[in-house]
């Protein structure tokens, strides 16, 4: 019986030692990026990072203010494609589709959601940017990024709907139906509005999904710094920033890019906790323990 | 029922040509990656930059990375997941739950980063599978943790009660009751992280490297299937149809063990994370 607890108890370190680590993970995370970047942050300052006229580390420049417009931009461009089609995809497949045709374009969803960003980058580079290119266009920029994005958020958003609009209780819809609305009326008057919470949780996910995203958008953007003037004109996100020069970068260009890193981490911070605001985190995490809605 | 012809219509379109992008870039790597796939290709490392010859180092470094970081995220997942599935304390599991959420959501460059500080220069281990393989550990984590939690909390409370009546200890209740019930399910998890760690490229460049060798053990550079492609597609002028056909070897793959995943689940009716 000694014996027993003991082992129990011993276990029982292994276990909390276990989630102690995993849980204090993403500070190590961030005390490490924040270390790397101290060098930057002390000697030119974080000031120089917004104010700086152009991003030439070499020679102590390191404004950033475009490749966060492009960022923005390149996430903004996805998101207007994306949300629209991936809430009407979920809505569909929700309320409207026959059950055959539901569950064959949810399966095809999940195959998309399945595919590496390198490979919608490879697809982007070899098959999109040559449609948009042509008269002194190289195809690569804004437009190009923003639609590979936008294939890449489709999944979470017509996902996130689709869960959103079948956890409305079907009492809502019943009492819709009797009241003699069709299928149209019932999801625009009940079911999109008791869904809103779960809908723009999973808006907020897909957009710190494309603030992060790297490879794909790294692929198809062109790279050059520049604030985003026209949707073929080339741009350098954060992220491809850091993939780009990381290889070669050191000392204050290294402990710039580190900073670019902890820019990227605060800003999906942010948008993780406006997403558990609308109740998306619980939706993400353990969901039958929280007792979620059924 | 007249005005309702339109929006439905919209709709249908909506999801029939979403159906339609998909099919297309699926066919497209399949009708672009198809030729250079052979027993060569499979067996012969790359020459000319990756121009010619096959992707077998790359298939070796990857097989490596992953081994290494499912090999030390599922212990550590296992254990923190048996703690937040047992529900006793409120405070400790709910911050370990928001943080590994807020873990699950950084962006993959920036563990590429953290890897690379940690791994190959505050411990030394420089370009390394192993440097690779345990930035990819810390990235799966959360999800491992999400899916094992998750399927130990789906056994019934009954069984848990049951073994306590008995007098069975914790461990042995954990390994002889909860454990083998919950397995399928931490298969799922399991294969999940593997998925994910497949298909990861921006942690890898600056931690596990892009040396196109065949490793010789985990201290050495290797290059990952999905840097591979990466590197053909950008750096490598006139490699576009090896880097389609490493898609479509990565692609196939993922889908295989993603299959497996779907026949698993619906055998075991284990509820999948979305």
């Amino acid at each position: 019986m000694m014996r027993r607890s003991s082992l129990d108890r011993a276990f029982l370190i292994v276990q909390r030692s276990s989630a102690l680590f995993a849980g204090s993970l993403v500070l190590l995370v961030l005390v490490f990026v924040f270390g790397e970047a101290q060098g930057a942050l002390s000697s030119p300052g974080l000031g120089a990072f917004f104010l700086d006229a152009g991003w030439h580390p070499k020679d102590g420049e390191f404004g950033l203010l475009p490749m966060l417009a492009a960022t923005l931009a390149t996430t903004l461009g996805a998101l207007l494609l994306a949300a629209p089609l991936g809430i009407g995809a979920g809505l569909f497949n929700a309320l409207i589709a026959p059950r055959p045709v539901a569950l064959m374009h949810r399966s095809l969803v999940e195959v998309l959601a399945g595919i590496p960003s390198v490979v919608y980058g490879l697809w982007g580079l070899v098959v999109l940017v040559p449609m948009i290119g042509g008269d002194g266009h190289s195809g690569q920029g804004l437009l190009a990024a923003s639609v590979v994005l936008a294939l890449m958020l489709l999944p979470t958003i017509t996902l996130s709907t689709e869960a959103a609009l079948l956890a409305v209780p079907r009492e809502l819809l019943q009492g819709g139906a009797a009241l003699g609305l069709g299928p149209l009326a019932r999801a625009r008057l009940i079911a999109l509005p008791a869904a809103r919470r779960g809908i723009i949780a999973g808006l907020v996910l897909a957009t710190g999904r494309a603030v992060g995203e790297t490879m794909a958008v790294l692929m198809v953007a062109g790279n050059v710094v520049a604030w985003p003037k026209g949707l073929r004109e080339p741009v350098r996100t954060l992220t491809g920033n850091i993939a780009l020069e990381m290889g070669y970068a050191t000392q204050d260009h290294r402990a710039a890019l580190f900073v670019v890193g902890l820019i990227l981490m605060l800003l999906v911070a942010l948008l993780v906790m406006l997403s558990s605001l609308f109740g998306g985190a619980a939706h993400s995490s353990a969901p039958s323990l929280r007792g979620s809605r059924t | 029922m007249n005005r309702e012809r339109i929006p439905y219509a919209l709709l249908w379109s909506i999801s029939m040509g979403v159906c339609a992008v998909l099919v297309w870039i699926v066919v497209d790597l399949c009708l672009r990656g198809i030729g250079p796939i052979s027993w060569e290709f499979f067996s012969q490392p790359p020459t000319q930059s990756g121009r010619e010859g096959g992707i077998a180092p790359m298939i070796v470094s990857t097989l490596w990375i992953v081994a290494v970081a499912t090999s030390v995220a599922l212990p550590l997942g296992f254990f923190s997941a048996v703690l937040l599935s047992n529900g006793n304390g409120r405070r400790f599991p709910s911050l370990v739950r928001s943080s590994l959420d807020m873990l699950n959501a950084v962006p993959s460059i920036v563990f590429g980063l953290f890897g690379n500080a940690l791994f190959c220069i505050a411990l030394g281990m420089g370009y390394s599978i192993l440097s690779g393989g345990l930035t990819l550990a810390c990235m799966i984590l959360p999800i491992l943790i999400r899916t094992m939690e998750q399927s130990l909390s789906a056994v019934p409370a009954d069984q848990r009660l049951a073994a306590s009546a008995l007098g069975l200890s914790k461990t042995t209740t954990l390994f002889r009751i909860l454990a083998p019930q919950a397995a399928p399910g931490m298969a799922v998890g399991l294969i999940l992280g593997v998925g994910r760690a497949l298909s990861e490229t921006a942690a890898l460049i600056f931690t596990a490297g892009y040396v196109t060798r065949f490793p010789g053990d985990v201290f050495d550079s290797g290059r990952a299937i999905s840097v591979h492609i990466f590197d053909l597609a950008m750096n490598v002028p006139g490699a576009d149809q090896r880097a389609y056909a490493s898609a479509l070897v990565l692609v196939v793959a993922l889908f295989a063990i993603n299959g497996g995943v779907r026949v698993a689940a619906r055998r075991f009716s284990v509820r999948l994370a979305a």
